[in-house]
């Protein structure tokens, strides 16, 4: 099984450093991006190399719910944990509605982030194999 | 209060223009109106009694001057029917006079005949006056000048009072008198039928002033404003009454009506006191000043009734004014403080979670084998722990200050009591702990929702639980909140065992301003606010307290609708249950 790929997106370097360490550590990937943009030029570049966006819902400039929105319309397949200070649960939760796939609140433990990160995981390769499925039978239809 | 000098100061003036007005409003009229009246009721009632007076006169007068000429026509007619020598027979005289007498009464007392000499001839009476010389005697003396003539009333011969009607007649060229007297108590008593009220007398003066009738209250000397009424020349209004007003050195006012008579050689003068004339008016006016006065005491005691129930009134409202003036403040404020609390639990939360993330990596760390050897290990291990467990300890206090501060509206909802009570202490659980204050609670599971503005509900605990709080101070103890249920009321109670509230300022704790804190530590508010907020959802906060032994405050509230109304079947025993019952119906 391959590692799951994250993409951390804080605009918190001091967060998103430990963070990534200790991913890292736990053998996920892990790339950082500090602004919804800087992450959107990423995944342009190769949405392939990512599973799970981690991404918190409050920054500076474009903000976690308009990146959010950014990802869902662009690479729909890849998933999305909103993490967030309090103040912004509702934004979380509306997040939810947008396709995040769930919110966790800031700080959180390591073993509930893991498992989240990881079902997220599941779940986006679950929907590849389905589309995987679904263009083979195309394919197959197609020969026949 | 300091500052209710300033106040007080206010509601005496409104206290008193109030009273102005309403007297000045009330006063002026009654005062307008009735002296109206009053002076138009005055000047016709004198005109009244005036007339009365002229008219009682008149009549009089005429009666009198009447009587007087009937007496003289009697005896001109005797004169006439009879010749001297016809009157010289003491026989016929006789006849003549018991005749008068017959027809006229006892108006004649005696009748003679009298020769131009002044002897008296030929008489008839009860006196012995048969040859009596009158040469001297001054009426005989006008007589003898004129046709006819009526003297002033005088004593005579006989010592009584009586006056003469006489007529000169002629025989044999030489003048002789049939002369009357006429008996003076019939005529007085014309005159003294003239009795009006107390003071009312009549009488008749000559021009020299010497009364001609006897008088009850004699006037002694008659008045000279009488004396010349009569020596006045009248002769052109002979009918006229004169009436005038003069001032009695004995009598005071008088008022006086005056009439000749006999050619105006008599005046009938009536007079009164002006204070017995017009003693109906008094009376009226009396009766009047009465009723007035009554009215103004009933004015003047309702303006200040009036006034003082009006601006007492006023002093309500504007505590109430004021109540909410400082609820709005208070409530701003809150608002404010909960954006600053989001806002300070947002930034603290951000480090939080770094400092979390960073003790989290260290542990990672510690994981590796390069490390396991090391004697500490252990410790940096526990130390990392519990740096990440307070890490998530703030996490949840700043979480509930957010969600806490987030609510800051008085929207009504459906509201969980026992959570809500819940929530509020844990965020009081520190502050109690600094005091050594221990929060119990005992929350009934079956207490209903109830309809109420979370805030304001978790602003009236919070008061109550920082003020159990602040009560026990910093010896510690005990704080205890329950929650239960009858009927269709939901109950809590917050009680502490602090020293309790003395007896003198039980009463007292809902008034606004009221506070037994320092200057500066307290608004005298809180409670105030919490006495409104429940009074709004329509519940009851009651007090109870002993010193020495601890305070309660109970709060019920309405259920919300649509709940069953199974009573909790475990009803908390109160702890305060023993205290005097009247304490809580004090500020129900």
């Amino acid at each position: 099984m391959r590692n799951n790929r994250l993409l951390l997106i804080d605009d918190e370097v001091a967060f998103l450093e430990p963070m990534a360490k200790r991913l890292k550590k736990r053998d996920f990937t892990v790339v950082t991006a500090t602004s919804g943009m800087e992450a959107l030029e990423i995944l342009s570049e190769n949405s392939e190399i990512i599973d799970v966006a981690i991404l918190d819902v409050k920054m500076p400039g474009m903000d976690g719910i308009e990146t959010l929105t950014e990802i869902k319309r662009k690479f729909p397949l890849i998933e999305v944990v909103m993490l967030t200070g309090h103040g912004t649960i509702a934004s979380a939760i509306d997040g939810m509605k947008q396709g995040a796939f769930d919110y966790l609140i800031k700080p959180c433990d390591m073993t509930v982030l893991i498992d989240k990160v990881n079902e997220a995981a599941e779940k986006k390769r679950k929907h590849e194999e389905k589309i995987i499925e679904a263009r083979m039978k195309e394919i197959s239809i197609r020969r026949i | 209060m300091r500052q209710d000098l300033q106040p007080n100061e206010y509601y005496k003036t409104i206290k008193r223009n109030i009273r102005v007005i309403v007297i000045l409003v009330s006063f002026i009229p009654l005062i307008v109106v009735s002296s109206g009246i009053l002076i138009q009721f005055h000047t016709s009632y004198r005109e009244k009694v005036r007339a009365h007076l002229e008219t009682l006169v008149k009549k009089h007068k005429q009666n009198i001057d009447n009587f007087l000429t009937e007496r003289q026509n009697n005896i001109a007619f005797l004169a006439s029917s009879y010749n001297y020598e016809q009157l010289n027979d003491p026989q016929l005289i006789a006849k003549l006079l018991e005749k008068l007498q017959k027809n006229y009464g006892n108006v004649f007392s005696d009748i003679g005949v009298v020769r131009a000499d002044g002897e008296q001839i030929s008489y008839a009476g009860p006196f012995a006056l048969s040859s009596a010389r009158y040469s001297e005697a001054e009426w005989f003396q006008k007589a003898i000048k004129t046709d006819t003539y009526t003297s002033d009333v005088f004593l005579g011969l006989r010592g009584f009072p009586h006056f003469i009607v006489a007529v000169r007649n002629y025989w044999n060229g030489e003048p002789y008198i049939l002369r009357a007297t006429v008996e003076f108590n019939t005529f007085n008593d014309l005159v003294r039928n003239i009795q009006i009220g107390r003071t009312g007398l009549a009488y008749i003066i000559n021009r020299s002033g010497d009364l001609q009738t006897r008088a009850s209250d004699r006037p002694e000397p008659v008045d000279a404003a009488y004396l010349n009424l009569i020596n006045e020349d009248h002769r052109d209004s002979q009918d006229e009454i004169i009436i005038g007003n003069r001032y009695d050195e004995k009598a005071g006012e008088l008022i006086y009506v005056a009439g000749l008579l006999k050619n105006n050689q008599w005046a009938l003068i009536f007079q009164q006191h002006m204070e017995d004339a017009y003693r109906d008016l008094r009376k009226a006016r009396n009766a009047a000043l009465i009723v007035f006065v009554i009215g103004g005491i009933a004015i003047i005691s309702m303006a200040v009734v009036l006034s003082r129930r009006m601006v007492a009134r006023i002093a309500v409202s504007d505590i109430e004014k004021e109540m909410m003036n400082q609820q709005i403040i208070e409530s701003g404020h809150l608002a404010s403080l909960g954006e600053l609390a989001a806002g300070i639990a947002h930034e603290i939360n951000n480090p939080m979670a770094i400092m979390v993330e960073e003790a989290g990596w260290l542990e990672d760390l510690l994981e590796e084998d390069d490390f396991q050897r090391d004697e500490n290990v252990e410790e940096f291990k526990r130390s990392l722990a519990q740096i990440r467990k307070q890490g998530i300890r703030t996490r949840d206090i700043t979480h509930k200050l957010l969600s806490f501060a987030r609510r800051s509206d008085s929207r009504v909802e459906k509201v969980e009591l026992n959570e809500l009570i819940q929530e509020v202490v844990s965020l009081s659980v520190q502050q109690a702990k600094y005091s050594n204050v221990v929060i119990n609670t005992e929350l009934s599971e079956t207490v209903p929702d109830i309809q109420v503005s979370q805030t304001e509900l978790q602003q009236v605990l919070f008061n109550l639980i920082n003020n159990a709080i602040d009560a026990i101070g910093k010896e510690g103890g005990t704080i205890q909140i329950r929650s239960w249920k009858d009927d269709n009321w939901v109950h809590f109670h917050v009680w502490d065992d602090g020293p309790g509230i003395p007896e003198a300022n039980i009463h007292r704790v809902f008034e606004p301003f009221f506070t037994t804190k320092p200057v500066g530590k307290g608004t005298g508010l809180g409670l105030s606010i919490c006495y409104g907020i429940i009074n709004k959802l329509g519940g009851e906060i009651m007090v109870k307290s002993r010193v020495g032994e601890g305070t309660c405050f109970e709060i019920r509230i309405p259920a919300a609708e649509g709940v069953s109304s199974i009573d909790d079947p475990v009803a908390p025993v109160h702890p305060l249950s023993q205290m005097q019952k009247e304490k809580n119906d004090e500020k129900q």
